[in-house]
C-alpha cells in the first residue's frame, strides 16, 4: 500500500487537472452555443443553392460547365478532410480521419492518385505522417469560420479538377446531429450529384443573362464555397460541442478518482492511528 | 391555385424573405427584371439594388435591399442568394449617407488597384442603397 504522502499528493494533482477540465468544459459550453448559432444562420442559404446547383445539373444547356460533367474514367482523386486545429475534443477527429483513411488504403490498392487538402492543424499533421499528397492547406481557423481564408485552399482544388488533375472531389467533415451526437460523413462535391431536389422534368434549359459560362462559372464556383463554407461551420459546431462533453467526462472521472483516493487515503490514515495507539497501549502494559 | 409565384430571399446570415407573390421586380445585371409566374428559367447575376415583391393576394409591397448576388427563377420558384440583404424597413438614410461619405474618402486615399476595386463596389453599393431609400420614401 502506498503511504500516505503520496496519496495526498496524487489527490491533490487530480484535482488541479479536475480544475482545467472544468475550466475547458465551460468555455467550449459558451463557444458552442456561438459556433451553433453561425452553423444555423448559413443553412438556408446553403439549401437554396444545393437546389439551384441541382437544377443546374439538371438543364440541358448548350455549354455544358466542367462541374456538371461526369467523367468516364475516375482515377485520380481529391479529397478535402476538415478536421480541428486543436485536440481534446473527444473520437471527432479520430473519427473522420478513419474514415478517410480506410478509403485512401482503398484508392491506392486501385492505384488511383489521390490528392489532399487539409483544414485544420489535426488532419494536417495525420496526412503529412501518411505521406499523402498534400496540395493546400489552411490552419488556425480561429472560432469564427471566414470565407477569405479558405477561398485560396478551395481555389487549388477547383483549380485541380478544372485542369484534369482529378477527376472527382470528396469533402470529408464532421456533421453537427446534436450536442451529444456528431458523425463524419465524405460527401462528392464534383461533379455535382444527380439529385434532383424539385428540378423539373424534361428538355429545358435556362435563360442565361449576360451568357451561360459567366454565369454558371460564378454560381457553381460560389456553391463549391458556400458548402465548404458551411462544413467547416458544422465541424466547429461539432468540434466544441465534442470538446465539452469530453471535458465533461474527464471532470466526471476525475472526481470519482479523489473519491476512490480519499477512501484510500483515510483507511491508511486510520491504520496508522490504531497502529499508534496500540504500540502505546501495548508500552504501557509493558510498563 | 391562384397564379402565384414563391419567393425565396436568402443572405449568406439568413433567410430573409419566403411567400408567395404575384409579381416581383428584381435589378438583374443587364437591366431591370420584371417576373411574373410561370416565367421561363432563368439565371443571372444581380447588381446591388432593391427587390420589389406583390405578395399574393394584394398586400403592401415587399421592399429588400441587395448587395448583389445570384438569382435562379423556375416557373413556380423564384430564388434570391443575396450577398447581403436588408430589409426595406431596416434600411437608414443618414447612415447610408455616411457610410458613402466614409467609402468616397477612402477613395481618395486609395492607393493601389485592389484597394480602389473594393472602394468602388462598395460605393456602388451604398449609392443603390441609397435610392432604394429614396425609393421607399416616395410611396
Amino acid at each position: 500500500m502506498p503511504g500516505t504522502k503520496e496519496i495526498r499528493n496524487k489527490i491533490k494533482s487530480v484535482q488541479n487537472t479536475r480544475k482545467i477540465t472544468k475550466a475547458m468544459e465551460m468555455v467550449a459550453a459558451s463557444k458552442m452555443r456561438k459556433a451553433q448559432e453561425r452553423m444555423r444562420a448559413t443553412r438556408p442559404y446553403g439549401e437554396k443553392i444545393r437546389n439551384v446547383a441541382a437544377h443546374i445539373s439538371h438543364a440541358n444547356p448548350e455549354y455544358r460547365h466542367p462541374f456538371v460533367v461526369a467523367r468516364d474514367s475516375v482515377k485520380r482523386v481529391g479529397i478535402i478532410v476538415i478536421t480541428t486545429d486543436k485536440g481534446l475534443c473527444g473520437g471527432l477527429n479520430t473519427n473522420v480521419l478513419r474514415m478517410t483513411l480506410g478509403q485512401y488504403k482503398e484508392w491506392q490498392t486501385q492505384g488511383e492518385e489521390i490528392e489532399v487538402c487539409c483544414f485544420g492543424n489535426k488532419g494536417l499533421g495525420f496526412m503529412q505522417r501518411l505521406g499523402a499528397n498534400i496540395v493546400s492547406q489552411v490552419v488556425q481557423l480561429g472560432d469564427r469560420p471566414q470565407l477569405d481564408k479558405l477561398i485560396g485552399a478551395v481555389k487549388v482544388m477547383l483549380d485541380g479538377y478544372i485542369e484534369d488533375r482529378f477527376d472527382r472531389l470528396l469533402l470529408v467533415y464532421t456533421r453537427f446531429i446534436n450536442t451529444m451526437k456528431q458523425e463524419p460523413v465524405m460527401e462528392q462535391l464534383l461533379p455535382l450529384s444527380g439529385e434532383r431536389l424539385g428540378a423539373p422534368e424534361g428538355n429545358w434549359d435556362y435563360l442565361y443573362e449576360p451568357e451561360a459560362k459567366a454565369v454558371l462559372d460564378q454560381v457553381l464556383t460560389r456553391y463549391v464555397e458556400t458548402i465548404i463554407f458551411q462544413a467547416v461551420a458544422e465541424n466547429m459546431a461539432s468540434e466544441q460541442s465534442a470538446r465539452m462533453v469530453a471535458m465533461k467526462a474527464a471532470s466526471d472521472n476525475a472526481g470519482t478518482l479523489i473519491d476512490e483516493l480519499t477512501l484510500v487515503y483515510n483507511k491508511n490514515r486510520q491504520a496508522a492511528i490504531t497502529k499508534e495507539l496500540s504500540e502505546i497501549v501495548g508500552g504501557a502494559a509493558a510498563v | 391555385m391562384a397564379n402565384t409565384i414563391h419567393v425565396d430571399v436568402v443572405s449568406a446570415e439568413e433567410s430573409i424573405f419566403s411567400g408567395e407573390a404575384e409579381f416581383v421586380v428584381l435589378p438583374g445585371e443587364v437591366g431591370e427584371l420584371g417576373i411574373y409566374p410561370q416565367h421561363t428559367p432563368l439565371i443571372t447575376r444581380i447588381r446591388p439594388g432593391a427587390v420589389r415583391i406583390t405578395p399574393a393576394g394584394g398586400g403592401e409591397e415587399h421592399l429588400i435591399f441587395v448587395a448583389g448576388g445570384i438569382l435562379e427563377v423556375q416557373p413556380k420558384v423564384i430564388t434570391v442568394l443575396a450577398d447581403t440583404a436588408i430589409r426595406g424597413a431596416d434600411l437608414d438614410e443618414a447612415k447610408a449617407n455616411e457610410a458613402l461619405k466614409k467609402a468616397e474618402d477612402a477613395r481618395a486615399k486609395a492607393q493601389d488597384k485592389q484597394e480602389i476595386a473594393a472602394v468602388e463596389s462598395e460605393l456602388a453599393m451604398l449609392a443603390a442603397q441609397l435610392a432604394a431609400i429614396r425609393k421607399l420614401r416616395k410611396r
